[in-house]
């Protein structure tokens, strides 16, 4: 039994349609990772994954429960926690206020809490008490993590954690990956860089137009596979 | 070479089978309603009064508020203005009423200048506020205007209502007195407005500017990428709709023959009512104020004798129109059948896409 | 004419006009919402305890106290139920609703309680008045004052030392992201607008007992408070308390030139602030 899967997952935006029945699973411990061009419907699922996005019940399960239908704040406090595309910090609230307000509705005991966040990211402490608004790209995308981590979520999702990003910052942030998963979480990234991707994931998916084109090991994809699933067959 | 013709050039039109029934029947409509003097009841004539003024007012607002996205709650202090010009004109400078109407609008005009001046640093539902405290204002400084009445008000001269432009033609014309001439008077005059007012906002609609004021209300950064001039369009809308306001105020009082500040700035009369009118006619269309108003009218008739009740009642229905319907009744018909009496939709013809027009009807 | 003192009365009458204007713009701040009925739920408020006061006998303080919790629970339904189905992108639904509510509530007023005029019994203190020195003022308008700036001390606490104060700013800047926090955005808003009316209650309590009230003036205490509003800066507690005051003393002193020209010279002062400065005195940096 999957931690988190889902079923002929659509979703649309008024009459555009952005999934075309998409089936994926996560079990416990995994980092699953969704790569494929813009556009390709990797935030869409996430969203629908989160709850922003509303869906059929049955379309998404998690622990064993028909969630599609629940909104954000319920899959929230289910456990599920997302990293947002663009960090979306808030600017009235100081780094400590945002990371504080990740464990406002969901207060389990686990492995993070403030100190431990602080830990992990110890340039944090430091600007604990600036806007969350006034730090650099790389420190505002450890704010975000951070923040979704203290709910002590059973599984993670990023959505484009290196997006705009320098490479010296990028590999910063995914050092702390291994942290994180050791921590118990299960983590769904979702990456334009395949690089990184790879590096980190135990499983695979590759999306375009809606849906997934690709699936496998990490390691057992070879290069072509991935490129004729990332662009398509013809290109 | 080819064997394809000579593409035709491309034009641009608006007009649809069912707009030019309308159009016909628009037509003998007001045809029928200019000879209706003849056969009609005082108190009909009276009625037809009523409805085309809060017609035209409503059309302007709607200009304002449903195409040019400002949302006034200020507009009364044109209908005012406008009406105490017209009293001013006829009681300190001997004016004759009919002429005074115009300048009725005109000051308006003017007062909406240095209005819109204080006004435009709003913006959205503070505009909205904005515009009733300068409404405020204009009514508390006129209240202390003595020579028309002051705080009390005051009614137009014996002399002036019995020596009113056409008046005598009319009594002679039509066998009527005279008083029902002045009535019939005022009745065409509104006529005359509602058809000019109307006439008019569709063809600045359909002109470029209208175009200019659509892109604006949708998206305002895109607009000014292709060179629309926001703040020009918003002027041109908000002046023309005071104009509008004051000519329909002077000719709306000149018919009572008595003013006083509360009434004639009254948010109720002049904004509140208008407001449903359009809001649950259909905001945004030239057709939903048409439907409002006949509603207003018969929900007035019969409920007016309660009081407060119909007031309350006036409101439940505006907030469950804009709950349930937001489009009013015009705009959830339109929008399911995808008729339009007045056509503002620009479509491509011609050219290369066919040899005749083929979107379907709209 | 004593200056000082029309100075001393033209600030302590700002400190009613805050309380008019705070519960205005803590809703506009959470949500941008703009209620066209704010100042005739004031006058409700009013209607309210003076009704709790005839039923149980007890003094307009008491009767307060309890109109406080209903007042809360009609803003919180209303919210839920009325204002959260038009909040969005679009101006004029929730104008046009609150436009709307403003008429029923008015007139339902009118039909309930008649169109003649109240006031909440003030008793003894009504008539006190506490000796400052150089100045002799009531101790009603004093205590209209204190609570003005203890309301926005209170909700300055709220705001930024507790964790729903962090919660409704953090859903005041993006409602979605906060719902990924586990907030709920819908219910944020309507206990937002339920502490308004809770603070609407408090206007309403020195509203009426301060002056004479009916169902219609309800849009008046609307303009002064927006124009505190306008004049503090949106997104400003403290300016919207400066906003009060200006206003106050505008119309004191107008009053004390020439009765006649008491609320003109308000409307006055809030022009010429929109001249200069249309952001207000202490706008928020960030909107």
């Amino acid at each position: 039994m999957s931690l988190l899967s889902t079923h002929g997952l659509t979703a649309h935006y008024g009459q555009f349609q952005a999934l075309f029945g998409v089936d994926i699973t996560l079990e416990p411990g995994e980092c699953v990772a969704i790569i494929g061009a813009n556009g390709a419907g990797k935030t869409t699922l996430l969203r629908a994954l989160s709850g922003i996005l509303k869906s059929d019940a049955g379309a998404i399960r998690f622990n064993n429960e028909a969630v599609g239908d629940r909104p954000a704040d319920e899959i929230l406090r289910r456990g599920i926690a997302m990293v947002p595309e663009g960090r979306k910090l808030f600017p009235s609230l100081s780094v400590e206020e945002n990371l504080l307000i990740g464990a406002h509705a969901r207060k389990v005991p686990g492995p993070w809490s403030l100190e431990a966040i602080y830990a992990l990211f110890p340039i944090l402490r430091e600007r604990r008490n600036s806007p969350g608004t006034a730090l650099s790209g790389g420190q505002q995308q450890m704010v975000a993590i951070g923040r979704a981590l203290m709910s002590n979520p059973a599984v993670m999702l990023c959505d484009e954690i290196s997006l705009g990003l320098a490479p010296v910052v990028i590999r910063d942030i995914y050092n702390a990956l291994p942290h994180i998963r050791s921590g118990g979480a299960a983590l769904i990234i979702v990456e334009q860089d395949i690089g990184q991707a790879l590096k980190v994931a135990d499983r695979v998916y590759c999306m375009m137009e809606g849906r997934v084109t690709l699936s496998g090991a990490a390691g057992d994809l070879s290069r072509e596979a991935i490129h004729n699933a990332y662009f398509g067959a013809a290109a | 070479m080819s064997d394809n013709p000579m593409p035709r050039s491309y034009r641009v039109e608006t007009r649809t089978r069912t707009s030019m029934v309308a159009g016909l029947v628009a037509i003998a409509l007001v045809a029928g309603l200019l000879v209706l003097p003849a056969f009609a009841s005082r108190s009909l004539i009276q009625d037809l009064f009523f409805i085309l003024t809060m017609l035209t007012l409503a059309q302007f607002w709607n200009l304002l508020a449903g195409y040019g996205g400002l949302v006034s709650v200020g507009q009364q202090a044109f209908v005012g203005m406008g009406a105490y010009a017209l009293f001013a004109a006829v009681i300190l400078w001997g004016l004759d009423p009919v002429p005074a109407i115009l300048l009725g609008g005109l000051a308006a005009l003017v007062l909406a200048v240095p209005f819109g001046f204080f006004a435009f640093r709003l913006q959205g539902a503070y505009f909205a506020i904005g515009t009733w405290v300068l409404a405020e204002v204009v009514r508390l400084v006129v209240a202390q205007w003595r020579a028309v009445g002051g705080g009390t008000g005051t009614s137009l001269p014996r002399e002036a209502t019995e020596a009113i432009m056409f008046t005598d033609q009319i009594a002679q014309l039509l066998d009527v007195r005279a008083s029902a001439a002045r009535d019939i008077l005022a009745y065409w005059l509104a006529l005359v407005l509602a058809i000019i007012a109307i006439g008019g906002i569709y063809w600045l609609l359909r002109s470029k500017r209208g175009l200019a004021l659509a892109a604006m209300r949708d998206n305002p950064q895109a607009a000014r990428s292709v060179g629309v001039d926001a703040q020009r369009i918003k002027w041109v809308v908000f002046l023309g709709a005071a104009l509008g306001t004051g000519l329909t105020g002077a000719l709306i009082y000149m018919q009572k023959a008595r003013i006083s500040p509360d009434a004639a700035f009254s948010l109720n009369d002049w904004t509140a009512y208008v407001i449903f009118i359009v809001v649950i006619g259909g905001i945004g269309t030239i057709e939903g104020p048409i439907i409002g108003v006949l509603i207003f009218f018969a929900l007035q008739t019969l409920l007016a004798q309660y009081g407060a009740w119909y007031l309350i009642v006036l409101g439940l229905i505006g907030i469950g129109v804009m709950l349930l319907a937001p489009r009013g009744i015009w705009g959830s018909f339109s929008d399911r059948t995808g008729i339009q009496l007045f056509p503002i939709r620009r479509r491509l013809v011609g050219g290369l896409l066919s040899s005749k027009p083929t979107s379907r009807e709209e | 004419m004593n200056w000082l003192d029309t100075i001393v009365q033209g600030i302590l009458l700002g400190g009613l006009y805050a309380l008019f204007a705070t519960g205005l713009s803590l809703v506009f701040g959470i949500m941008r919402l703009v209620n066209l009925a704010h100042g005739d739920l004031i006058v409700l408020g009013a209607y309210l305890i003076l009704l709790i006061v005839s039923l149980l006998g007890i003094s307009p303080f008491l009767a307060a106290l309890i109109a406080l919790p209903l007042m809360f629970g009609l803003g919180f339904v209303l919210q839920k139920v009325v204002l959260n189905r038009v909040l969005g992108e679009d101006i004029l639904p929730p104008l046009l609703v609150t436009f709307g509510i403003s008429v029923v509530v008015q007139n339902a007023l009118l039909q309930g309680a008649s169109a003649d005029t109240r006031r909440l019994p003030t008793g003894d203190i009504g008539v006190a008045s506490v000796n400052l020195g150089a100045v002799t003022v009531g101790v009603l308008p004093v205590l209209t004052f204190a609570s003005a700036v203890l309301v926005i001390i209170i909700l300055n606490q709220v705001f930024y030392r507790t964790a729903l104060g962090r919660a409704f700013r953090a859903t005041s800047d993006d409602p979605v992201t906060a719902s990924l926090m586990g907030i709920k955005p819908k219910t944020v808003f309507a206990q937002a607008t339920g502490i308004a009316m809770m603070i609407v209650t408090i206007a309403a309590l020195y509203l009426g007992m301060r002056a004479n009230f009916d169902p219609a003036v309800g849009p008046a205490r609307l303009v002064y408070a927006f124009e505190a509003v306008i004049i503090g800066g949106l997104g400003s507690l403290w300016g919207t308390l400066a906003g009060g005051i200006i206003i106050g003393l505008a119309q004191t002193l107008g009053a004390a030139i020439n009765p006649e020209w008491q609320i003109l010279s308000g409307h006055v002062a809030f022009l010429l602030v929109l001249l200069f400065k249309p952001r207000g005195l202490f706008p928020r940096a960030v909107d």
